[in-house]
C-alpha cells in the first residue's frame, strides 16, 4: 500500500508541473484558489475568455483532453496520467468548468457514435476550447426521468425537424454545438422511441433563454426548438436507439473521477481556525470542534475513496457505480457546511456579497448548494444507483415501462 | 499510486474469512453471549495455530513477522465474525505496548506467549467515568507496587497480564504517568467481572493492593507511550468496526431481499433501499479512512496520529449506523434475542467506548489537524 508514483508517473508529473509553472495564467491563481462553490469570480476579466485562452494554450502544447486519442485533439494518455494532470493543474483546473459537459460527455459520445469525418472535424476544436458544447437531455416533464422527454424529431426527407423544449441546459448560452436527445416514435414504450443527434446551436429555430437561479446567477438555460432542421448525417446511433446512446454519455459522466469534489470543509476549517466567537477562538469551542471533526472524516473519507478508485483505475479496472457516493455525500455536506458557517457569523450571516464576511464566500455556497444535490442525478437517484447496482436490491417499480409513450398519463409542468 | 492491499494480503483476508466462517459461526458466538464460557477457547487456540495472533509480532519474538497491514486485514475479519475472543485487548493493546516500550526481556517473556495463544493481555487505563487523560489516572505506583482501582478493563477477568497506567508524579503534567507490567497470576489484584453492553467481550474491575509491578518503558514516559498505543489500536479497531459494519449491511441487504411485505420484497421500497444505500456510504467512508490509517500505521508515518483519529471516528460512526439500521430493516424480528442483529449492535456500541469515546477522538482529531496546519 503506498501513494508513490511509478518512475513513469513521476516523470509525467514533473513534465506537467514544469509546463504548468511556465504557462498557467498566474495572475488569476489567488482568485481561483479562494473561489468556492457558487463563487468563481475574476474581478478584472471575463472568466470564459480566460478559460478559453488557457484551454487553447494547453491544446497547442498537447495537454488538452489528455485521455482522448491524439487524432481528435487529445494526448492518448492513460487514466492515471489524467489524474496526475488534474492534481498538478490545481486551481487552474477550475477554468475547465466551462468545458466539463463538452469534454466529459459530448466528446465521448461523439467518439462512440459519430462518423469518422465528423469526429475529425468537430472534436479537435472541442478539445481546444475554441468551440463549446452542451448536452440537451433534461426537460420540464423529464428531470430524473430522462426517458420521459417529449421533444420530438420527425423525418423530413434526409433531414429531421425538431420541436420542443429542453431545460437545465448548462452553458447553452455560450455553446456552439449540442447533443440532443429526442423522441422519434411516441407509439412505443418510452425507452424505445428515442433518437440522439448533434446540432449547431446557431441553427434557425433554436432559442436559448437563461434561467435565473436561486443564487441569482444564470448557469443554466431553457432551450426552445421551433422547426429546427437537423441533417440526417448528424444522427448519433440508430433511430430508436437514443436511450443506449445516452447511457454512454451518462456513464462517461461518472468516469471523471480524480477531480476533487467540493465539500466546503477546507474552507470551513480555515475559517474556524481564525474566527473569534464571544467566548474565544471558534476552534477551541467544544461544539464547533465536534461539528468540524464529523465533517473532517467525511471529507477525508471521500478523498481516500477517490484514491482507492484511482488505484483501481491504474490497475486497469473501470470505475463502477460505487463512485456515486462522491456527489451524494459532498452535495448535502456542502449545504450543511455553508449553513453552519453562516450560523457562526450570527445575525450578520444574512449579509451576502462583497459586504459580507469573506466577501460572501459561504453565502454564495449556501445559495448554490441545492443545485449540487440535483444536477447530474438527485440524491435520491444516487441512492437508487447504490442500492440497485452496488447492493443488488430490486429496481423501482416502473408502471410506465411497457406502456406506449403516448398512452402514459401526464400531468404537471410542461 | 497503489492505495490498496496487496494480492498476498487479500489472500490472507480470504483465508481468515474462511477460517472464521467455519470456527466462529453465530452459534459459536452465542455460547459466550449466553454466558456459558468467558471466551471461545477453541477459537483462540485455532487463531494461534493459524498464526493470526502473532501476525505483526517479529519472528524473533515468536510471531509471523508479517506486519501491520496483515494485522489490519485479519482485524477486519474478526469484526465481521464478531469473534468472542480477547483479540483487541491482547493483540492491539498489550502486544503493541510491549512492541513500543518493552525491554528485550519483557518482549521475550510475553510476546511469544501472545503469539502462541498462551497469554491473554490487556490494558488497564480507565478509572470510572472520563476519557483518556493524565488527570484521570489516580492509581499510584510507589516502591514497585501499585495501589488503586481500574475499571472497566477489557477482558480483565481472563487476562494473564496487564499493562497498567499509574501516577508516579504530581507535577500536573503528562510526565506524571508511567506504565507498568503486571503478572496477574502473581497475586495482589482482585478481579470482579462487570456486566456490560457486549457480553461476548468481558469487562472487569481490577483492584490493585500493594501489587508488584515492573516498569514498562521509561518513568514519566507513560502518557506518550499510551497515546501511541491508543493511536495504533484505533486503526486496528477501525478495521474490526469496518468488518462489523459490512456484515451488518450484508445482513440487512439479505433480509431486505428475502422478506416479503405488502406483496413485495421490502428491499424494493425506496425508504428501505435508501437506508441501505446510506449504510453502504458510511461503511465505504470508514473503510477509506481506515485504509489511510493502515498506510500510516504500516509506514510509521508522521500522519499516523491524525489518520488514526479519523479512522476511529469514521469507523465508530459507520458500525453504529449500520448495526442500528440493520435492526430497523429487520423490523420486529431485529430486536429479538434469536436474530443475530443485536450481537452487532452490542459490539458496535461497546467498541464505540473502549478506546475513549467519540468526544475524546473528536478533540484529538481537531488538535492534530491544527498542529499539522500550523506546521
Amino acid at each position: 500500500m503506498n501513494f508513490d508514483d511509478t518512475p513513469q508517473e513521476a516523470e509525467f508529473r514533473a513534465t506537467a508541473r514544469a509546463w504548468i509553472a511556465a504557462n498557467a495564467p498566474k495572475q488569476y491563481e489567488e482568485e481561483l484558489r479562494k473561489s468556492s462553490l457558487g463563487r468563481t469570480v475574476l474581478k478584472n476579466a471575463n472568466i470564459l475568455d480566460v478559460a478559453k485562452a488557457w484551454q487553447k494554450k494547453k491544446a497547442d502544447a498537447g495537454w488538452a483532453c489528455l485521455h482522448w486519442p491524439k487524432e481528435y485533439g487529445g494526448r492518448g494518455s492513460s487514466p492515471i496520467e489524467r489524474v496526475i494532470w488534474s492534481q498538478e493543474e490545481g486551481p487552474f483546473g477550475q477554468l475547465s468548468r466551462m468545458f466539463i459537459i463538452g469534454h466529459g460527455m459530448c466528446g465521448p459520445t461523439m467518439m462512440a457514435f459519430a462518423r469518422e469525418e465528423h469526429k475529425r472535424t468537430y472534436l479537435p476544436p472541442l478539445a481546444s476550447g475554441e468551440k463549446v458544447w452542451c448536452q440537451l437531455f433534461s426537460e420540464p416533464a423529464g428531470g430524473s426521468d430522462v426517458a420521459g422527454l417529449r421533444t420530438r424529431a420527425e423525418k423530413d426527407g434526409d433531414d429531421w425537424i425538431v420541436n420542443g423544449q429542453k431545460i437545465w441546459t448548462s452553458g447553452a448560452h455560450y455553446s456552439d454545438y449540442g447533443i440532443l436527445l429526442t423522441r422519434t416514435d411516441p407509439t412505443v414504450p418510452k425507452h424505445k422511441g428515442l433518437t440522439m443527434f448533434f446540432l449547431d446551436m446557431k441553427s434557425p429555430g433554436v432559442e436559448v433563454r437563461p434561467i435565473k437561479q436561486a443564487s441569482g446567477a444564470s448557469d443554466f438555460n431553457e432551450v426552445y426548438f421551433t422547426n429546427v432542421r437537423i441533417p440526417g448525417h448528424q444522427r448519433l446511433g440508430e433511430v430508436g436507439d437514443g436511450w443506449n446512446v445516452s447511457l454512454t454519455t451518462l456513464m462517461n459522466e461518472r468516469s471523471a473521477i480524480g477531480a476533487a469534489v467540493s465539500t466546503g470543509f477546507p474552507e470551513l476549517f480555515e475559517y474556524c481556525s481564525s474566527l473569534m466567537l464571544d467566548d474565544g477562538p471558534a476552534i477551541e469551542d467544544r461544539a464547533v470542534r465536534s461539528k468540524l471533526a464529523n465533517w473532517a472524516v467525511k471529507a477525508s473519507g471521500l478523498k481516500y475513496t477517490s484514491m482507492r478508485a484511482i488505484s483501481a483505475l491504474s490497475k486497469g479496472e473501470r470505475p463502477g457505480p460505487e463512485n456515486s457516493i462522491g456527489k451524494l455525500v459532498a452535495g448535502s455536506m456542502i449545504q450543511d457546511v455553508a449553513t453552519y458557517a453562516l450560523d457562526l457569523q450570527g445575525a450578520s450571516g444574512v449579509i451576502s456579497g462583497e459586504d459580507a464576511e469573506l466577501a460572501g464566500r459561504f453565502q454564495a455556497m449556501l445559495l448554490r448548494a441545492p443545485g449540487t444535490r440535483v444536477e447530474g442525478g438527485t440524491d435520491e437517484i444516487m441512492r437508487n444507483i447504490i442500492a440497485e447496482r452496488v447492493l443488488g436490491l430490486p429496481g423501482d417499480i416502473r408502471v410506465d415501462k411497457d406502456v406506449p409513450f403516448n398512452k402514459i398519463p401526464t400531468k404537471g409542468r410542461g | 499510486m497503489n492505495f490498496d492491499f496487496s494480492d498476498d494480503q487479500k489472500q490472507l483476508r480470504d483465508q481468515a474469512r474462511k477460517f472464521l466462517a467455519e470456527k466462529c459461526s453465530p452459534k459459536a458466538v452465542r455460547v459466550v453471549l449466553d454466558g456459558k464460557a468467558p471466551y471461545d477457547k477453541e477459537l483462540w487456540k485455532g487463531l494461534a495455530e493459524m498464526g493470526f495472533l502473532g501476525v505483526a509480532i517479529p519472528e524473533e519474538f515468536g510471531g509471523a513477522g508479517a506486519g501491520h497491514l496483515e494485522l489490519c486485514v485479519i482485524a477486519e475479519e474478526m469484526g465481521r465474525a464478531n469473534a468472542p475472543v480477547p483479540f483487541s485487548s491482547t493483540v492491539y493493546l498489550a502486544a503493541e505496548a510491549l512492541l513500543i516500550a518493552g525491554s528485550d526481556a519483557q518482549k521475550k517473556r510475553w510476546l511469544p506467549a501472545i503469539a502462541s495463544g498462551e497469554a491473554i493481555g490487556t490494558l488497564a487505563l480507565f478509572e470510572g467515568k472520563g476519557n483518556p487523560a493524565p488527570k484521570n489516572v489516580k492509581l499510584t505506583a510507589a516502591n514497585g507496587v501499585l495501589n488503586g482501582v481500574k475499571k472497566p478493563v477489557a477482558d480483565g477477568a481472563i487476562a494473564d497480564f496487564a499493562v497498567v497506567a499509574a501516577r508516579t508524579g504530581s507535577s500536573g503534567r503528562d510526565n506524571d504517568i508511567s506504565l507498568f507490567l503486571v503478572d496477574l497470576k502473581a497475586g495482589g489484584v482482585e478481579v470482579k467481572n462487570l456486566t456490560n453492553l457486549d457480553p461476548t467481550r468481558g469487562q472487569a474491575e481490577m483492584t490493585f493492593k500493594d501489587c508488584k509491578a515492573e516498569p514498562l518503558g521509561a518513568a514519566g514516559e507513560g502518557w506518550s507511550i499510551l497515546t501511541e498505543v491508543l493511536d495504533r489500536a484505533a486503526v486496528l479497531c477501525a478495521f474490526e468496526q469496518v468488518g462489523g459494519a459490512d456484515r451488518a449491511l450484508e445482513m440487512g441487504r439479505d433480509y431486505a431481499l428475502d422478506r416479503i411485505a405488502f406483496g413485495r420484497q421490502i428491499g424494493s421500497f425506496q425508504a428501505v433501499k435508501h437506508m441501505l444505500a446510506d449504510m453502504y456510504v458510511s461503511a465505504t467512508l470508514a473503510r477509506s479512512n481506515s485504509y489511510y490509517g493502515a498506510w500510516a500505521l504500516s509506514t510509521n508515518a508522521a500522519e499516523l496520529s491524525e489518520a488514526a483519529a479519523a479512522a476511529r471516528i469514521s469507523a465508530t460512526q459507520a458500525f453504529q449506523h449500520c448495526a442500528k439500521n440493520n435492526i430497523q430493516v429487520h423490523g420486529g424480528m431485529g430486536f429479538t434475542w434469536e436474530f443475530d442483529c443485536h450481537m452487532y449492535y452490542r459490539r458496535a456500541n461497546a467498541m464505540a467506548l473502549g478506546l475513549g469515546s467519540m468526544s475524546y477522538w473528536e478533540d484529538q482529531l481537531i488538535d492534530r489537524m491544527r498542529k499539522k496546519n500550523a506546521a
